[in-house]
């Protein structure tokens, strides 16, 4: 993982490279835990559906094509 | 016609970067635009790596609604300005491209921001995303920070700001 920044100033087109701030590195890891477990949710959710869309299936009868096709 | 004007750009070099900022923004034009080509140090979603768009060193009052692709399309919310680019297990030596717009940046209102980006992967896991984003303070933007919030940007990622300016 990269511990540095780069910082370009606008005004003098001086660009710089530094290390991150101990701040900056807690933040980071913050974001992504955060991240992880938005993506963990979402995949969750996701699993549901399909399973719910599934027993739905099952109790008609249906396939998932037949389903599609009905539905156009 | 508007003036479209190169005011700095950067290139990531070999050691990487978790992020990339452009200070001392001039206010002297109408818009600024961001052209951002990126790879990220990310290995382990081959979809893409998230990233985030800040202003001023400030990390709140931000807002965005988002329609994303990947597979399929969906839209969602986040508080973040939020996009992605190509992650290190995508298609090799590919790069995500973005856009980012801000009209009015020096402005003394809120601040509207509107982000088009693309993972580029040659494979059927690849985000493409709109993020509509608003940053709800009344500061002129000075300062523009783009995060990768995994691994860091690549080696030959490049960012490019310019200043619109209407004549």
């Amino acid at each position: 993982m990269a511990d540095t920044k780069i910082v370009v100033d606008c005004s003098t087109g001086e660009v710089q490279e530094l290390e991150l701030t101990a701040e900056e590195v807690a933040q980071r890891v913050a974001d992504a835990q955060a991240y992880a477990a938005a993506k963990a949710q979402e995949e969750e959710e996701a699993v549901a559906k399909a399973e719910a869309k599934q027993a739905v299936l099952d109790r008609l009868g249906l396939s998932a094509e037949e389903a599609a096709l009905l539905l156009g | 016609m508007a003036t479209y004007v190169e005011i700095a750009s950067v290139t990531v070099g070999s050691g990487g970067s978790a992020y990339v900022e452009f200070t001392s923004i001039p206010n002297t034009y109408t818009d600024l635009l961001v052209k951002f080509s990126a790879r990220s140090a990310r290995t382990n979603d081959a979809g893409g790596s998230d990233g985030k768009l800040e202003f001023n060193g400030v990390t709140t009052g931000y807002s965005s609604r988002m329609l994303l692709q990947q597979g399929g399309a969906y839209s969602g919310t986040s508080s973040t300005l939020f996009y992605f680019v190509n992650s290190n297990n995508s298609t090799s030596n590919t790069f995500g491209n973005m856009e980012v717009y801000i009209p009015n940046y020096a402005g003394s209102g809120y601040k509207s921001v509107s982000i088009d980006a693309v993972d580029e992967n040659n494979a059927s896991s690849a985000y493409g995303v709109l993020t509509a984003g608003l940053w709800s303070n009344t500061a002129a933007i000075t300062s523009l920070r783009l995060t990768d919030n995994n691994g860091g940007y690549m080696q030959y990622t490049t960012a490019y700001l310019y200043g619109i300016k209407k004549d």
